[in-house]
């Protein structure tokens, strides 16, 4: 569905915006630059406004995503449990920071609020699905499975 | 009274000027909630329901009217609770925690800035509770800022150095982040270091509440939480109109002009450079501020020596070229008139505005006057009319005007800004830029022997002055049209229905047989308003005045700091006590105006003024950045 579709569909819904970068980001899997003009337009908020709600939640990135997302947990029990070890080994292993994306658009690595997995963190998800109890060392054999 | 004082008030009673109060703070004209006024007006509605309320404040008893705030209560009994998200023009945002106080019964500490007051209610404002609970909001802001105060702009006049200080701070138990993230230098205007954020908020209320820009919104969240335009763009890339309203509302240095001073001390440096400079009237009213004056108080003629002592060949004045506007803008408002013109027409003197209505209302361009503004009237003559009087080689005319503007800057720039054959106006210094240069040559402004400035350009008349206030160019218009349609002698000519801080002025003015009807918009805020009036059309006025600054020139992006509503109206009654001294109040009696017409424009509106005096605007997008398909 083109971005106009998408949007379309909940102009005239009451708190449409966020509604429409969910249903944008599970068709794009990211919010593309190009939506953010058209929201404004369709829902007459600022653009800066639309790229301050699209920014302020974890589960939206504006801009591209490679097509593996990595995501690690840093609520405070998989901080407890060392959810920083496994991200600095998930960054050494793909050699990226949180936020970027691997030059060969396989990974994008970003960090996350719960997935609702504290009783078996620290946690990460892998295009949406959990992994759990990680630790540095289980971390390039699961990367592995992706490359 | 300091500015300082004005702004954050030192005495019990902070504000002698006679400020307009609105009730809602935001959004509905310019509102000029300053903390005094506001308190006044809560007072007077509450005297009505007799909502007098009794409370102790450090053990002394305050009688505040019901409704009035912790903060505002105390100031009755002179004591300044500290704060920084907290501005005067500005909505209560409760954000920094800066003002927090100890109120009997409450467990936790109150924010006094949106804390209403009861009756018996128990205020402590240094116990040793509140001392550290604003010690550790201080030294948390502190270590996610930049530590370099020395190398700041706004080094000895920033709002966080001034509480650091005062809560003798000098150490920090937190560890200094330095976040690292870049400096937007591209926009010729105004420049923005995002390290020095506080995210306070205040940026981003007057962009969105008063000028209806919008160009910064708080992005991402938590400790990452970034005030920035849309993906983080430059302001250069962005529909930013370049007021500079910004900069007035940062309490630190995170915002600023585009410093140019050093462009212009080469230029007076070098002896192949022929230096002339022009000065808008609303420098005059705001620039003695930097030198511990009240508004209005430096003379002009002060000026004029200090910038021949800095080197200036001439020391001209723009409000030569305002009195100018005045004939080729009344003239060009009879011509709409009697040819059936699109109206209303709009005034085209103040570039934020213009910068405005071509992001946000394109289809409109064709009601804005054609006349450049006087800055730009000005660069093309003294590049043509003056150097062919003065027997002087055009090309090395350095070009330097003193603005209180951060949107000439960008101006000055546009590509259609060269008629003279070069770029008319080679640079632009605003006021504040204008105090640094007169510091660093070590001038005396407060004592220095006052000197006139230069013929012919420097020679003006009241019209011209009042064009730096909100109302003026519309007042000075009026002067000069009633009399040139009807030829008649104006009885008064003081249009006092223009004047004033209002957000929106409207009026009628009997012109011979026609009843002209006007408007006059100060920010862009309202000057919206009257833009989907004509896009609905319903407006039936026939000529509009808008000002992209709050109070007009005189609140301008380039002003001293701090500019507040309060200040704003002290600049203006400076601006017209100079109208009333002046000699001459109507452009059309200019003679040097009448010699440029006389020996070398010819008649206004003629194929010289087409060439060097009109301009045309160009239609942008909202979102400027985008690549066009």
């Amino acid at each position: 569905m083109t971005l106009d579709a998408i949007i379309s569909q909940y102009r005239d819904v009451e708190g449409g915006l966020i509604e429409a970068l969910h249903a944008i980001d599970n068709e794009y899997r990211c919010i593309p630059e190009s939506a953010l003009s058209k929201l404004a337009e369709a829902f007459d908020v600022p653009v800066a406004k639309v790229y301050g709600v699209a920014t302020f939640y974890a589960k939206f990135k504006v801009g591209e995503r490679g097509s593996n997302l990595i995501r690690v947990c840093e609520s405070a029990p998989c901080h407890n449990a060392g959810a920083a070890l496994v991200l600095a080994a998930i960054e050494s292993n793909l050699g990226i920071k949180a936020g970027e994306t691997t030059a060969d658009g396989r990974f994008t690595l970003e960090l996350t609020e719960c997935v609702g997995c504290c009783n078996e963190s620290p946690t990460i998800t892998i295009n949406e699905v959990p992994y759990t109890k990680l630790t540095p060392e289980k971390v390039p054999e699961l990367l592995s499975k992706f490359r | 009274m300091s500015i300082f004082e004005m702004l954050f008030g030192k005495k019990e009673k902070t504000n002698e000027i006679n400020v307009q109060v609105h009730e809602k703070p935001v959004k509905e004209e310019v509102a000029t909630t300053q903390e005094t006024s506001r308190f006044e007006k809560k007072a007077k509605r509450s005297e009505h329901k007799m909502g007098m309320v009794t409370l102790t404040i450090d053990g002394r008893k305050v009688k505040a009217p019901e409704g009035a705030t912790i903060l505002e209560a105390a100031k009755i009994v002179g004591i300044n609770i500290p704060t920084l998200c907290y501005h005067p023009d500005q909505s209560i945002k409760a954000a920094c925690r800066v003002c927090v106080v100890e109120v009997e019964g409450a467990r936790l500490l109150q924010a006094a800035c949106s804390q209403p007051v009861f009756d018996g209610m128990v205020v402590k404002t240094t116990t040793p509770a509140v001392r550290e609970a604003r010690r550790v909001v201080l030294e948390l802001i502190l270590a996610h800022h930049p530590q370099d105060c020395l190398n700041c702009i706004r080094n000895q006049n920033c709002e966080l150095q001034r509480l650091a200080e005062e809560y003798n701070i000098r150490s920090n138990r937190f560890e200094i982040v330095n976040k690292g993230l870049p400096i937007d230098d591209f926009s010729p205007a105004i420049h923005r270091d995002p390290n020095k954020c506080i995210v306070c908020g205040r940026c981003i209320e007057v962009c969105e509440q008063v000028q209806t820009a919008t160009v910064y919104s708080k992005n991402q969240r938590g400790y990452k939480t970034v005030v920035a335009p849309v993906m983080n763009k430059s302001l250069n890339e962005v529909a930013c109109i370049a007021c500079g309203q910004c900069i007035h509302a940062c309490p630190v240095g995170a915002i600023f002009e585009k410093d140019d001073t050093e462009n212009v001390w080469s230029a007076i440096a070098d002896p192949n450079k022929h230096v002339v400079c022009q000065m808008a009237p609303a420098v005059r009213a705001g620039l003695g501020e930097e030198f511990g004056m009240a508004p209005g108080e430096l003379d002009m003629g002060k000026i004029v020596a200090a910038l021949r002592q800095i080197g200036f060949d001439k020391v001209f004045h723009t409000n030569f070229s305002a009195d100018l506007t005045i004939m080729e803008e009344g003239n060009e408002l009879l011509q709409r008139l009697q040819n059936g013109g699109t109206l209303p027409m709009i005034t085209s003197c103040s570039p934020g505005w213009i910068k405005f209505i071509e992001h946000f209302y394109p289809d409109l361009l064709d009601h804005l006057s054609t006349c450049k503004s006087p800055q730009q009237m000005f660069g093309a003559l003294v590049k043509t009319y003056y150097p062919e009087k003065a027997g002087i080689e055009p090309a090395s005319i350095y070009s330097v005007s003193f603005m209180p503007c951060t949107a000439k800057k960008y101006e000055c720039q546009r590509p259609e800004m060269a008629d003279s054959g070069y770029q008319d106006v080679d640079v632009v210094i605003t006021s504040r830029e204008l105090a640094r240069m007169i510091k660093e040559a070590g001038i005396d402004v407060a004592n220095i022997e006052p000197e006139e400035f230069d013929a012919p350009m420097g020679l003006y008349t009241g019209a011209a002055v009042i064009f730096g206030a909100t109302g003026g160019v519309m007042e000075a218009a009026l002067r000069t049209v009633y009399e040139v349609v009807t030829g008649e002698t104006l009885q008064d000519i003081n249009f006092t229905m223009v004047r004033g801080m209002e957000g929106i002025k409207e009026a009628t003015v009997k012109v011979g047989d026609l009843d002209v009807k006007v408007a006059i918009a100060h920010t862009t805020g309202n000057a919206r308003k009257l833009l989907d009036k004509i896009r609905a059309g319903e407006a039936d006025y026939h000529f509009i005045e808008v000002m992209a600054c709050p109070g007009g020139c005189i609140g301008g992006g380039g002003q001293p700091i701090p500019t507040t509503n309060a200040i704003r109206e002290a600049r203006i009654a400076a601006i017209y006590e100079e109208d009333a001294s002046l000699p001459i109040r109507k452009s059309h009696e200019n003679p040097a105006i009448k010699e440029l017409y006389d020996t070398f424009l010819e008649k206004p509106l003629g194929h010289k003024s087409h060439h060097l005096l009109h301009t045309h605007y160009t239609a942008r997008s909202k979102y400027p950045y985008e690549k066009k398909d």
